[in-house]
């Protein structure tokens, strides 16, 4: 291949990914833009609340469970050996709300949900469904997009503050409970710690990461190949996708918002 | 298999709809994708009241065609005129107006995995219009009816096999009454029983339902025994149009190598491409 040939090659492909994340921001805002257009449609709200929020609940307990408890054995730990077990309630809490909450409580919902629904909207575009939709004078990205990424921003939050919730208490079972911290101490150092500035990064940052993991599932799902590995292509990459991104955006949300 | 008697009173006022007799009509139609020329200068005219067949060796540009007539598709240039309006140049609600006229069956079905047969015919109804649901549910059974599914209505599409799973989606696909129903190889992955039946289904919607078809299919020349109209297509252009009659007598080349490929069962692209 000639040098002409390789940069013509390069410069094909820098177009071609500038093309790409054209249609990938237009697909998030035709998805956020037919929110608001009618006909509304809230049955299929309701029902992706539910997908979304609902069937996730179980799950977000479990994982917020957990995650506090082993903020309270490592918390512990590491406090006992200053003598700073008295700080272990803001350790978890400020943990868990800033950072832990948001963030794993995302990468679950994306790996459940937001796996969930690239595959279902992969294989409505392989079997075409969309198209069907299309040609029935149906918009799809308002019938399929649009009551998911409604849903994913009323769900995203309320789940982040309930594993919020759980962590704390799961930090509270091992700390205090197994391990013997002091109990007012733990309760007493979150609420002489935590502020509302505090929470509002986790309801923030919760927010964007469901916006962020909806826009890029379903853009995935609703982009996939017609093949047979398809489906399974457009899963993978929108939960990687959606994993990378909401630790980037973890980062740059919490430059500003710190 | 016999043919159904043709209504030709009922052909005669669907045929009074359209302008110029024609329901849809194409004018040099080009699309490219890539660097490949798919569409290269189609012209064809779709008679209201008839089924026309559109026939061609893979990659001639079938499929791609289709897509432009049910506005799946936008072409690179020319004009698609359907049932008077010109929809190359109008988009949104004007397009949509359009789109509700067209009914479409897909080559998969295409009907929605989580919905009952019920749910699937309903569909366009209740999305589309305002009709209450006892209006909705008559609407829906005498449509499944008409299409040979009566007492499915429960089923899921899963739970049917693949004939039943096209006369669903051929239901949905009429139930809003459109003026011309367009086919994506409706018989592909069926066997010979079933393939006459849903020829047959289709010949009897047209006339009972005063449809204009458009269909493409690979099923030569036995769709031959239920359409009026052939379009061969070959590299994307119009090499025949005409009557079935007119058509098979043509003296062309490519199109004997074509039906001869098709009866022998194989088809050679190398020979087709002339």
């Amino acid at each position: 291949m000639s040098i002409v040939e390789m940069i013509g090659r390069l410069g094909a492909l820098v177009l071609d990914s500038i093309t790409r994340l054209g249609w990938f921001v237009l697909f998030l805002l035709g998805s956020v833009f037919y929110v608001f257009v009618p006909p509304y449609k809230p049955r299929l709200w309701i029902r992706q609340i539910r997908i979304i929020g609902a069937d996730s609940l179980f799950l977000i307990i479990l994982i917020g469970g957990f995650t506090g408890m082993v903020l309270g054995l490592q918390g512990y730990s590491t406090l006992s050996r200053f003598g700073s077990e008295g700080a272990l309630g803001t350790v978890v809490a400020l943990v868990l709300v800033r950072e832990l909450g948001p963030v794993l409580a995302a990468i679950m919902l994306t790996a459940r949900a937001g796996s969930a629904m690239a595959a279902e909207l992969g294989s409505m575009q392989a079997s075409e469904q969309i198209d069907a939709l299309t040609v029935m004078a149906i918009n799809p990205v308002q019938y399929l997009v649009s009551p998911r990424m409604l849903a994913g921003v009323l769900s995203f939050p309320l789940l982040t503050a309930i594993f919020d919730v759980i962590g704390i208490y799961g930090g509270y079972m091992v700390g205090v409970g197994l391990m013997g911290a002091p109990s007012g101490a733990y309760f007493n150092g979150i609420a002489d710690s935590m502020t509302g500035h505090d929470v509002m990064m986790s309801v923030y940052k919760a927010l964007v990461f469901g916006v962020v993991v909806i826009w890029v599932c379903c853009y995935k799902g609703y982009h996939a190949e017609r093949m047979a590995t398809g489906v399974s292509r457009a899963t993978t990459e929108a939960v990687v996708l959606s994993s990378v991104l909401i630790l980037a955006f973890d980062y740059f949300l919490g430059s500003i918002l710190l | 298999m016999s043919q159904p008697e043709i209504n030709h009173q009922a052909v005669a006022e669907n045929r009074e709809t359209a302008g110029n007799g024609n329901a849809v009509e194409v004018r040099d139609l080009r699309k490219r994708f890539d660097h490949q020329q798919v569409l290269d200068g189609i012209t064809l005219d779709f008679p209201a009241g008839q089924i026309t067949t559109i026939v061609g060796p893979s990659g001639s540009g079938k499929t791609v065609l289709l897509k432009h007539l049910n506005l799946l598709l936008r072409p690179d240039s020319g004009t698609i005129v359907i049932d008077g309006a010109d929809v190359t140049k109008i988009s949104g609600r004007s397009l949509d107006a359009v789109r509700e006229k067209l009914g479409m069956l897909f080559q998969s079905g295409a009907l929605f995995d989580s919905m009952s047969v019920f749910d699937n015919v309903a569909f366009p109804l209740v999305e589309k219009t305002k009709l209450n649901r006892e209006e909705i549910a008559g609407r829906v059974r005498e449509t499944l009816q008409a299409v040979g599914l009566d007492g499915m209505e429960g089923k899921f599409p899963s739970q049917l096999s693949g004939g039943m799973q096209k006369r669903a989606a051929l239901a949905r696909a009429l139930v809003h009454r459109p003026k011309i129903l367009m086919l994506d190889e409706p018989t592909t992955g069926l066997d010979p029983t079933r393939t006459a039946a849903i020829h047959e289904l289709i010949r009897r919607t047209q006339i009972d339902f005063h449809l204009t078809v458009v269909m493409v299919s690979h099923d030569v020349p036995e769709v031959f025994k239920i359409c009026d109209r052939v379009a061969f297509l070959h590299n994307g252009k119009t090499r025949l149009n005409g009557t079935v009659d007119e058509v098979m007598a043509a003296d062309d080349e490519i199109f004997k190598r074509f039906l001869a490929g098709k009866a022998s069962g194989e088809e050679n692209e190398t020979a087709l491409a002339g």
